[in-house]
């Protein structure tokens, strides 16, 4: 009931999203159907080019027309490739996936304890590393960070391999299962492909978790300051519970609601920086996909790279709402 | 008037970090003002008997591919940059505040189409909306301007919209309604002034973001077009060089961009200190 409820408020967002896509595929500048056409079309080429994709008819019936294809999952055909928007990006989908849940486990995996311990003890060397952090992380743009690890780690130390892709050149792809190398290798036990997709990862990996580390990280740390300075915390120490049960039952289970409230932040950050972390990495996902696109002035595939990458975001958020919900029992008692 | 200046000294004295910034701050606004005119090389004269020579006395920063002098277009970059950044917040500054404000102030179907409009903007991850925008407007730097203040609209909008909110049955509104003001002329004259402070703190914090949304719009081949001297493209330039060890082509750009971000950022902290000393985290 709950789920349904949740459901219904991602409704609009998606409506939004998809009226807004709609109308920046109207808002080409000059003659859409000429650009479709391409620079050598005669006249007559491009009046039938307008009245194919109903470019002729009145707004709200291009809308309807608009609906209908997406509704039969048509995102248009890219004219770069000659294939099918939808189908490339669900090929490339699995490597931006992938590369995304790596990087935010290993910034969770990081931010969390850094924040509590430097919430533990204010003023300490560790609270000192949690500020740098915070500070540094924000500021450092993405695609810079990852040349600099490159620079380091592949060309100085020459323990990383080439930043070229999933794989390195004598590695073949895992028999396909979920698309993700990491799990498809170990299903098909074989340990040297997860090894080198493994270390294809680290790199692009660490760029994105150190950006996505600091919002994570500084939100904890506040959270967590203010969650031990509360009476209840000040109660369960007077009774005499054990340390650790105060701080990470009493302490972290209040404390972590800000955290994930942030967490959508950071999905808005890390979606967006996946493109240019797969720029620098030359991976192969929908970011880069999206970029070479852009650079052919391909318009079909940019369009169907918004459009997935909006609702991914729209369903991350409802998964952020529903987690919520899980942990913080006074939202289910009043929903 | 003297109170608020000592406050603001005792802060900075308190705080040298944010002496720092604000002298950054102040060396980049030198930059991007007299930049053009200092530097030592022209930031286009291509000279390919000198193409990547690394860092030395007579070029600083090395040359690039092209036997450009990186040094001097760093300095003339800066003005691009900083002329995109604050272009773009000064627009998103001034459409989000007028609109949070009056519908924070006004309420009712005001509040609702904007809130509307605010978060269609922000279901969508922000750097990708720019990206789309700017393909679909098209590839030129003034777009890049646009979907800057675009994505940053919302943050305005929604502080200025939660600040007027709270003001809107204070006393000093009531007061100014009952002189007879006009509804427009209270939330001009009285609303926006009180909550000016706040905005300009979000403005600094903006700023830092705005620049790294357009250097990331120009590194992936977007805006500014070569042979524009601009920090993003410039590390797009390097980044075929970092594998073959030419490292300086894309360091000193990015360390530039990154400066100036963290410049913004630790400004913005301060300010808030200054103006917000509840807000510190």
């Amino acid at each position: 009931m709950i789920v349904l409820r949740r459901l219904a408020t991602a409704l609009p967002s998606i409506a939004g999203v998809i009226v807004v896509t709609f109308l920046l595929t109207r808002a080409l500048p000059g003659d859409p159907a000429a650009y479709f056409a391409g620079v050598a079309a005669t006249q007559q080429a491009i009046e039938e080019i307008r009245h194919l994709m109903g470019f002729d008819r009145s707004l709200p019936v291009q809308f309807l027309d608009y609906l209908r294809l997406l509704a039969q999952g048509d995102l248009g055909t890219s004219l770069s490739t000659g294939q099918p928007v939808l189908s490339e990006l669900i090929t490339r989908l699995p490597a931006s996936a992938e590369l995304t849940l790596c990087a935010l486990t290993l910034s969770v995996a990081i931010a969390l304890p850094l924040g509590i311990t430097a919430a533990m003890q204010p003023g300490s060397w560790i609270d000192h590393v949690c500020r740098i952090v915070t500070t540094a992380g924000v500021s450092l743009p993405v695609f810079f960070t990852g040349l600099l690890l490159v620079y380091v780690f592949y060309y100085l130390a020459g323990i990383a391999p080439a930043p070229l892709g999933r794989l390195d050149a004598f590695s073949s792809p895992p028999p396909h299962w979920s698309g993700f190398y990491l799990v498809d290798s170990l299903l098909a036990g074989d340990l040297g492909t997860f090894r080198a997709a493994l270390a294809q990862l680290l790199l692009p990996t660490a760029t994105m978790a150190i950006f996505s580390l600091a919002p994570l990280a500084r939100i904890t740390r506040a959270s967590m300051l203010a969650a031990l300075g509360s009476e209840f915390i000040r109660t369960a120490r007077a009774s005499g519970l054990a340390r650790g049960r105060v701080v990470y039952v009493y302490a972290f289970r209040n404390a972590v609601l800000p955290v994930i409230t942030t967490l959508g932040m950071v999905f808005s950050f890390l979606l967006g920086a996946n493109v240019l972390v797969e720029k620098v990495f030359a991976w192969p996902g929908i970011g880069s996909y999206a970029i070479e696109a852009l650079i052919a002035s391909d318009y079909a595939p940019v369009q169907g790279f918004v459009l997935t990458m909006a609702m991914l975001y729209v369903l991350l958020n409802l998964a952020i709402d529903l987690v919520y919900g899980l942990v913080d029992p006074r939202v289910r008692l009043s929903a | 008037m003297t109170e608020a200046l000592r406050h603001a000294r005792y802060v900075l004295a308190e705080n040298p970090v944010t002496l720092f910034a604000f002298a950054l701050f102040t060396f980049l606004v030198l930059c991007a003002v007299a930049g053009p005119s200092l530097v030592p090389y022209d930031p286009l004269a291509s000279d390919t008997a000198r193409a990547l020579t690394g860092p030395s006395a007579s070029h600083l920063f090395g040359t690039d591919q092209l036997g450009r002098d990186i040094f001097s277009r760093i300095i003339v970059a800066t003005r691009v940059d900083l002329g995109i950044a604050v272009t773009s917040v000064a627009l998103a500054f001034a459409i989000g505040t007028l609109l949070g404000i009056s519908a924070g102030y006004f309420g009712g179907w005001t509040d609702r189409i904007i809130g509307r409009v605010v978060d269609t903007i922000m279901a969508f991850p922000l750097f990708v909306l720019a990206m789309g925008i700017v393909a679909a407007l098209g590839n030129t730097l003034a777009n890049i301007v646009y979907a800057t203040a675009i994505i940053n609209l919302p943050i305005y909008a929604r502080l200025a919209r939660t600040e007027a909110n709270v003001r809107r049955e204070a006393g000093f509104v009531e007061a100014a309604r009952l002189c007879g003001n006009s509804e427009a002329r209270i939330v001009l004259g009285q609303v926006l002034p009180n909550i000016m402070p706040l905005m300009m703190v979000q403005v600094s914090l903006t700023l830092g973001y705005a620049i790294l949304n357009a250097a990331g719009l120009s590194f992936i081949g977007l805006g500014v077009r070569p042979p524009t001297a601009e920090w993003g493209i410039m590390v797009a330039d390097g980044a075929s060089f970092i594998v073959s060890g030419e490292w300086w082509v894309a360091f000193f750009p990015g360390l530039f961009l990154m400066a100036a971000v963290f410049c913004f950022n630790l400004m913005g902290d301060g300010l808030r200190d200054i103006v917000d000393p509840r807000m510190r985290t």
